[in-house]
C-alpha cells in the first residue's frame, strides 16, 4: 500500500475523530481551567473544598471497586468450572449477553418494580417469612450495585471465559502427573496464566461502573451515598448550566479512571510476569 | 486412596453445586424481573398481589400518544442506522491500514482509536455536548448521530482489524498481477470479502447504539430521543404516568433490542457480541 493511499484511507476517521473527539476533549481541558468566577484552578477548589461535592469521589469508588470484585470473584471460579466446554454453553453465554443488551436503563425499571415494596422479590420474601417487614432494597446503595453486576457480571464471565479455554489443557495435566492437586494447580499455574484476564476484566467491570449513571439516579440516593462523579458532573453541566464546572468534574472523573486502571496493569505486571498463556 | 477420591468428590460436587446455584440465582431473579415489566404492562392496575387484576392491552396506546413511543422508535431507528453505516463507511477504510499496512506512528493512531473506549464518556461528551448546542446542533438528528458516532467508530476499527488481518493478502496480490485497476481490485476482490464483517459489525453497532444512553441522554431534546433516553425520562418522571405506560415503553424498547440481539447471534458467537468478530 503506498503511503498516499493509505493517508487517504485513514482520513476519514481521523478527522472525525480529531474534530468530534480529541477537540472536544481538549476543549473540556481548557474550559475546566477558565471557571465562571476565579482563578484557574477555582473549579477545582470548589468542588474538592465542598464536602458534599467532595464526598462524590468516594461513592464512585465505594460503588466502582467492589463491583469490579463482585465481578471478578464470581466470573474466575465459573469461568474455570467451564474451561473444557459444558453442555449448553452456547445457550449460557447467549442468556447472558441479554442482561448486557437491554442496559443500565431498562434494568433499572425493572428491579424498581421487582425489588420493590410490592413487587415479586419482597412477596417471596413474606411468603416464606424470612423478614417481618419487606426488604427495602430499591433506592438504596445495594440496589445500584446490584444493577452494576447485573449488566458489568456477563462482560467479566464472558472475557474470562475466552482467557482460560485458550489455556492448554496439557499444562494442568503436567502439574497433575508432577504430584500437584487441584487445588495447587489452580493457584499456582492457572491464575498466573490468567492474570492478563483477571486485569483486564477488572479494568472493564470497573470503567462501566465507574460511569455509573442512569442505576445511580433511579435505583440509588442520587442525592446521598449513590451521588456519584457522573451526577456530579452532570448537575454541574445541565441543573446549574455551568459547563465549565461540569467539564472539571468530568475531567477529573476520566483522569481518576486512567489512574486506576493504570494501577490495575502495574500491579499485575509486577505480581505475575512472564509466559503467558491466554489468548487475546 | 479411596477416602482421597471420596473427598475430592464431595469437593466437586460441592463446586457444581455452587456453580449452579449462582447462576440459578442471577438468572432467576432477572428473568423474573423481566417478567415483572411485561405482566405489568399489560395490567390495568396492580398496586398488591401477585398478579393484576385483568389485563388490558390499551397502555400501549397510551405509551404512543403521551410519550410519542412510534416516533421515538422511528427516531432510535434512523439514529442506529445512519451510525451504523457511517461508521463502516469511515471505520473499514481505517481497519484496513491497520491490518495491512507498516507505518511509523501506528502506535499513536491505533491510540487515538483506543482513547474513545478508554475514557468515561461524559469525560469528552459534557465538552463536545457544550460544543454541540454552541452549533446548534444539540437537540437535531445531525448532532444525535455525530456524538453516538464517537464510540461506534473506534468499535468498527477495533472489530474489523483482525477481521481484515485473516483475509489473505495474497488474493490482492494476485488480482493485481492479473492486472486489476485500484477500483476493480477493491469491488471484484475485497468488497465480497468483506461483506460478511462489515455487516457483523454494523449489527453489533446497532446494538450498541440501542443501548447507549449517556452520550444521547447529553444532546436529546424533547423530539430527538432515542428510545433508551425516552424511557430513562418516563421512568425518571414516574408519578406523573401511570407506572404501566413506562412499563409498555420498556417492553417496546426490550423487543426492538432482542429482536436484533437474536439476529445478531445467528451471525456471531455471545463472546464476540461483548468484545470482537475474529475471523
Amino acid at each position: 500500500m503506498t503511503f498516499r493511499r493509505g493517508v487517504l484511507l485513514s482520513a476519514p476517521a481521523v478527522l472525525f475523530l480529531v474534530a468530534a473527539f480529541v477537540y472536544p476533549f481538549a476543549y473540556g481541558i481548557v474550559l475546566s481551567f477558565t471557571p465562571k468566577s476565579g482563578g484557574p484552578l477555582a473549579n477545582f477548589t470548589v468542588f474538592l473544598g465542598d464536602e458534599f461535592q467532595r464526598a462524590a469521589i468516594g461513592n464512585t469508588f465505594a460503588l466502582a471497586v467492589p463491583a469490579a470484585l463482585i465481578c471478578v470473584g464470581l466470573a474466575v471460579p465459573l469461568a474455570y468450572r467451564m474451561r473444557r466446554g459444558i453442555r449448553g454453553e452456547r445457550a449460557l453465554t447467549a442468556l447472558l449477553v441479554v442482561p448486557v443488551t437491554l442496559g443500565p436503563v431498562f434494568i433499572a425499571d425493572a428491579m424498581l418494580f421487582y425489588f420493590g415494596p410490592v413487587g415479586w422479590f419482597n412477596r417471596v420474601v413474606e411468603a416464606l417469612h424470612l423478614t417481618s417487614e419487606p426488604v427495602r432494597l430499591i433506592h438504596t446503595y445495594s440496589a445500584v450495585l446490584l444493577a452494576i453486576v447485573l449488566t458489568a457480571f456477563p462482560f467479566a464471565f464472558l472475557l474470562l471465559l475466552g482467557y482460560i479455554s485458550g489455556i492448554d489443557p496439557v499444562l494442568e495435566r503436567a502439574a497433575h502427573v508432577l504430584g500437584a492437586g487441584p487445588w495447587v494447580t489452580f493457584r499456582r499455574v492457572l491464575i498466573p496464566l490468567m492474570a492478563p484476564g483477571i486485569a483486564t476484566s477488572f479494568a472493564l467491570t470497573f470503567v462501566l461502573a465507574f460511569g455509573v449513571f442512569p442505576s445511580a439516579v433511579l435505583l440509588g440516593e442520587p442525592g446521598g451515598s449513590t451521588r456519584v462523579l457522573a451526577i456530579a458532573a452532570y448537575q454541574a453541566a445541565y441543573e446549574k448550566f455551568d459547563f465549565s464546572a461540569g467539564s472539571a468534574i468530568a475531567l477529573l472523573m476520566g483522569v481518576l479512571q486512567l489512574g486506576t486502571i493504570g494501577l490495575v496493569f502495574a500491579v499485575r505486571a509486577r505480581l505475575y510476569s512472564g509466559a503467558r498463556g491466554g489468548k487475546g | 486412596m479411596t477416602e482421597q477420591r471420596g473427598r475430592r468428590g464431595a469437593v466437586e460436587a460441592i463446586g457444581r453445586a455452587l456453580f449452579v446455584a449462582v447462576l440459578a440465582a442471577f438468572f432467576l431473579n432477572l428473568f423474573a424481573a423481566i417478567a415483572t415489566v411485561i405482566v405489568n404492562s399489560f395490567a390495568r392496575t396492580w398496586f398488591g398481589g401477585w398478579f393484576p387484576d385483568g389485563l388490558v392491552t390499551r397502555w400501549y396506546g397510551y405509551a404512543d400518544s403521551e410519550f410519542g413511543m412510534v416516533d421515538v422508535l422511528r427516531f432510535t431507528l434512523v439514529v442506529t442506522l445512519a451510525v451504523a453505516f457511517l461508521a463502516c463507511l469511515f471505520g473499514v477504510p481505517a481497519a484496513y491500514v491497520l491490518a495491512r499496512a507498516r507505518f511509523r506512528g501506528k502506535r499513536a493512531l491505533v491510540l487515538l482509536y483506543l482513547l474513545p473506549m478508554l475514557m468515561p464518556p461524559f469525560t469528552y461528551g459534557i465538552p463536545l455536548a457544550s460544543l454541540l448546542y454552541r452549533a446548534q446542533l444539540a437537540g437535531t438528528l445531525p448532532g444525535v448521530i455525530l456524538i453516538n458516532l464517537v464510540p461506534a467508530l473506534p468499535f468498527v476499527i477495533l472489530v474489523m482489524t483482525p477481521f481484515i488481518e485473516q483475509l489473505d493478502p495474497n488474493l490482492e496480490s494476485a488480482g493485481r498481477m492479473l492486472g486489476a485497476s485500484p477500483w476493480a481490485l477493491f469491488r471484484r476482490v475485497l468488497l465480497p470479502l468483506l461483506v460478511p464483517g462489515v455487516l457483523t459489525a454494523a449489527l453489533l453497532v446497532v446494538v450498541r447504539t440501542m443501548g447507549l444512553f449517556e452520550l444521547t441522554f447529553l444532546v436529546s431534546g424533547a423530539d430527538s430521543q432515542t428510545l433508551v433516553v425516552a424511557l430513562y425520562s418516563a421512568i425518571f418522571g414516574a408519578g406523573i404516568r401511570p407506572a404501566q405506560a413506562v412499563d409498555a415503553m420498556a417492553v417496546v424498547y426490550m423487543g426492538t433490542t432482542l429482536a436484533i440481539l437474536v439476529v445478531a447471534l445467528r451471525f456471531v458467537s455471545p463472546t464476540q457480541m461483548v468484545f470482537r468478530v475474529r475471523g
